[in-house]
């Protein structure tokens, strides 16, 4: 590799290098714009009227006071939305304002704008909705029996798993049945956006997303416009985490806009982002494992029960991910195994990191450590004997062609030494379980580990056309790349200028600006797609433009095209006849879109069979815990963790993408919850919905990154964000079980279930 | 109500609602938006600043309580656009941010908190930090950084 260094001009870091964030000086200065930020002269302010109750018909809506404030420019309602009344990321049943009926709380029922922020609150706090409770439907356990709240009725969707011998069984059987609470994404920036009249009579949106090509297609709908007219640009995010796939305000915002002809923007407080987008599904779920005495499983059976709320959202891929996983990361020859994502009157739940992957290993790890304990088998050694590796095939009838390191990911993270930590009377006391509460007597914590192991698919699964697109030009030796990817905070801006750089071996690659007009599709920043996905796109896009410049180097130069290479900026023929630089081989710019598929996947038959993934990545933890088991106190002192990474692209942003993802499953273990009563979210602030602080956080060792490439991948690199927050949660939990004898079958796991267990 | 602040070197003077809070003075009177809003209910520390040097957190304080007072907010803490303070140069470096809403909070936090404890452990970071929030990061690249500048002060 000698030579090709020799060619570097700046050395500005390429795939493999720690490049530093494109927008990380802007964001440390505080000048980069989130879309909390934004204002137009002649700005008004929307606020949003939302329903108090769970289930409520809508008797009457009376907007006059409200209309009346001085300072009111527009109070809008159903009645007002011009075009499709409904929307929806896979399944249209989401009104944009609720009409008849409300099904959950904090549905919008009505909009403002006005002068001021806070007219528009005053505003809104005097439309009069007059509302007829009805019952709420909550318990997820009854919503197929109940009567539909929607239409559509109350079973989002059912996907059976039937593989093998369903009759199949084993010496040794093991059942239990885990419950997973509902967390929420608890990203730092509320949803806000500004929309603008544009001079066509469309709409221009700013907002902070996930997927702006599918908030254009959701939005035109809505509005009655033709997708051109209205044209939707990425704002600054603060953070996503899957709670911005969903629209919000989106439609609102354009809504008013268009009404009063002015721009319009709208910031969500805390309390009112709570209900403002979906959240991670509730999930009960049974379990019965069959294996032989060597431990080597033989069936699963599981019945999987998701709680959508009260609108789909991406519920029915969610629970084909709970479900086309709920085996976990293991051989198992016979499967039988059923998954349901149901609509109740709670708040809506879609796509948060992991995305259903979470709730089915929560309990498969469970059930791993019930059987090794069955087996008196070491936990580890157990997941050892049973890993899934390339060949193997999955309880869809999937056979896995790509990388997987299942082995190396356990063996790795199991092998690595303990953290050398203080004995629990030698350490501070803001060590100890229960911190700055000082409660915790060193007696009686105990200290144990927990090891777990979770999956899941990258990309979009069961025959979805996924792609990304990106545009790269050359024009007076600078590049500039346009990809409608939504930079979340994930770092793709850094990736997308490291591949640049390596395609084409110029340093300077400017980003233009992600929105729908300028470029196709890039599909949503989720399930852990964008680096192969926009990846792809930029990668393709630039190779293009490099075979374009060889050719017209070819051309006036008089030399064969495939006796010229480029190599870090160089072109150079063979003959040694031809060496001139990238940024000087041609005189007018050059452009190329590129449109990145990846395989195409196949849909899952009626039982539950089909290739329906394009790839997977695995990743294992192992928690350190101390208990104070009669107060229920929990502290986390250490994570470690191996992960299937393909090859990294980044080292800095991927492990900072693993430390990110396990302190939020750190918080699902044993903090986060939406306490939600009767159909209503009691801890809507981030007083009472505690999200790991400083001190909560345990120390992330990372063991390894395995890099076996995946052989469809760009660079051969997997996506890395959502391993993480798969497996962290288990291990926790399979820790506090470890130290307490507990089952400890529900997360989080709050200091009730340590200190006064149900018998 | 007038308010005189003196807001990153410059004196400024506005008519504000008694009940305004600093944040929105900050960010609506003086169009510094650099300083966010993540929870309105002092959780997160999204919006810290400094008052007289000290860490606030600036949804906590009303405009008047900072009358005759001197504010810096992110955008006042490095001494041009072109250069970075110590704590920016260091979050940046360790990649202590990514999608960056806490940061300039949890920045003006870091800072402050070095005035205080110039050379601290690791667990004074953590303990100095505790009333900041971030979502994206586990912290740990924030307390190396925090680390890093206390570092290269010395």
């Amino acid at each position: 590799m000698t030579d090709v260094a020799t060619h570097r001009r700046t050395g500005a870091p390429r795939v493999g290098e720690s490049a530093p964030r494109p927008d990380g000086v802007a964001k440390v200065q505080g000048r980069f714009a989130f879309s909390s930020d934004l204002f137009a002269e002649n700005l008004l302010w929307g606020q949003t009227i939302r329903s108090p109750h769970a289930h409520a018909r809508i008797i009457d809506i009376d907007i006059r006071e409200a209309l009346s404030l001085p300072g009111v420019h527009a109070v809008l309602t159903a009645d007002d939305v011009p075009g499709e009344l409904h929307y929806g990321l896979e399944h249209q049943d989401q009104p944009v304002l609720a009409a008849d009926v409300v099904r959950y709380f904090g549905e919008p029922v009505a909009l403002v704008a006005a002068d001021h922020p806070e007219t528009a609150r005053r505003a809104a706090a005097a439309v009069v909705v007059s509302y007829e409770p009805l019952t709420p439907l909550v318990d997820s356990a009854l919503a197929a029996q109940a009567d539909p709240i929607h239409p559509d009725g109350n079973v989002l969707r059912t996907l059976t798993i039937r593989h093998g011998d369903l009759d199949a069984t084993a010496a040794v059987v093991v059942e239990g049945t885990y419950e997973v609470g509902m967390q929420d994404q608890a990203f730092m920036g509320p949803e806000s956006g500004m929309a603008l009249p544009s001079a066509d009579g469309g709409v221009e949106l700013f907002v902070s997303t996930q997927w702006l090509h599918a908030d254009r297609r959701q939005v035109a709908g809505c509005l009655g416009l033709p997708e051109d007219m209205v044209r939707i640009t990425l704002a600054g995010v603060g953070g996503a985490f899957g709670a911005r796939e969903d629209l919000s305000l989106h439609v609102h915002l354009c809504l008013l806009s268009q009404h009063t002809g002015r721009p319009v923007k709208m910031v969500y407080r805390r309390p009112e982002s709570f209900v403002g987008h979906v959240h991670r599904h509730p999930a009960r779920m049974w379990y019965r494992h069959h294996a032989d005495t060597d431990g080597t499983l033989v069936k699963v059976e599981a019945r999987l029960l998701l709680d959508g709320g009260a609108y789909a959202s991406s519920s029915l891929a969610v629970i084909a991910n709970a479900t086309c996983f709920a085996a976990g990361p293991y051989r198992v020859p016979h499967a039988d195994i059923e998954g349901t994502v149901v609509r109740t009157n709670n708040p809506p739940c879609g796509a948060m990191r992991g995305f259903g992957a979470v709730q089915s290993c929560f309990a498969h790890e469970a059930q791993m450590d019930k059987l090794a304990a069955a087996l008196a088998l070491d936990p580890v050694e157990l997941r050892r004997r049973n890993a899934l590796a390339t060949g193997d095939t999955l309880v869809t009838g999937q056979v896995i062609t790509g990388a997987a390191p299942v082995a190396e990911v356990i063996d790795a993270c199991a092998s690595h030494p303990l953290p050398d930590l203080a004995a629990v009377d030698e350490q501070p006391m803001m060590h100890r379980p229960g911190g700055a509460g000082r409660t915790a007597d060193a007696h009686h914590v105990r200290r144990a580990t927990g090891f777990a192991l979770g999956f899941k698919n990258l990309l979009f699964s069961e025959g979805f056309d996924d792609y990304s697109s990106a545009v790269c030009r050359l024009e007076n030796g600078a590049v500039t790349i346009t990809c409608a990817c939504a930079e979340v905070g994930q770092g793709f801006v850094t990736l997308a200028q490291q591949i640049a750089r390596e395609e084409l071996g110029i340093d300077e690659i400017v980003l233009a600006p992600a929105e729908t007009a300028t470029v196709g599709s890039a599909g949503s920043t989720s399930a852990s797609r964008q680096s192969w996905m926009s990846g792809g796109a930029v990668q393709a896009a630039c190779r293009a433009v490099r075979g374009r410049v060889l050719q017209q180097v070819a051309r006036r130069r008089g030399v064969a095209l495939d006796g010229l290479v480029l190599r870090d900026g160089i072109i150079e023929s063979l003959d040694g006849s031809v060496r001139v630089d990238l940024a000087d081989a041609v005189d007018g710019p050059i452009e190329e879109t590129a449109e990145y598929h990846h395989r195409p996947t196949q849909p899952l038959d009626e039982n539950g069979q089909g290739d329906a993934h394009v790839s997977f990545a695995f990743a294992a933890h192992r928690a350190v815990v101390d208990v104070d088991p009669e107060l229920g106190l929990v502290r986390v002192h250490d994570m470690t963790t191996a992960q299937d990474v393909g090859r990294v692209l980044n080292p800095l942003q991927a492990i900072g993408q693993i430390e990110g993802g396990t302190a939020q499953g750190v918080g699902l273990a044993v903090m986060e919850e939406l306490i939600v009563e009767d159909g209503i979210i009691k801890n809507r602030s981030f007083t009472d919905y505690l999200i790991p602080t400083t001190l909560d956080m345990p120390t992330v060792r990372i063991a390894a990154l395995i890099e076996e490439p995946e052989p469809d991948a760009p660079f051969g690199a997997k996506g890395i964000g959502e391993p993480p927050t798969i497996s962290s949660t288990p291990a926790i939990v399979a820790a506090l079980r470890a130290a307490t004898g507990l089952e400890l079958t529900r997360v989080p796991v709050r200091p009730q279930d340590i200190a006064l267990p149900r018998s | 109500m007038q308010v005189n602040i003196e807001v990153n070197g410059t004196s400024q003077s506005h008519d504000v609602e008694p009940r305004t809070l600093l944040v929105h003075y900050l960010r609506e009177e003086c169009d510094l938006t650099g300083t966010n809003i993540g929870c309105d209910s002092s959780s997160c520390g999204a919006c810290t600043v400094h008052l007289n040097g000290e860490a606030v957190k600036s949804c906590t304080v009303f405009a008047v309580q900072a009358d005759g007072q001197q504010v810096t907010t992110i955008e006042g803490l490095a001494p041009s656009d072109e250069q970075l303070h110590p704590m920016q140069q260091a979050f940046h470096e360790c990649h202590a941010l990514q999608c960056g809403y806490c940061t300039p909070g949890m920045v003006m936090a870091a800072v402050s908190l070095l005035d205080e404890v110039p050379d601290p452990t690791e667990r004074e970071v953590r303990v100095g930090l505790e009333g900041n929030l971030c979502r994206c990061t586990g912290y740990h690249n924030i307390v190396k950084a925090v680390l890093e500048a206390a570092g290269g002060a010395r």
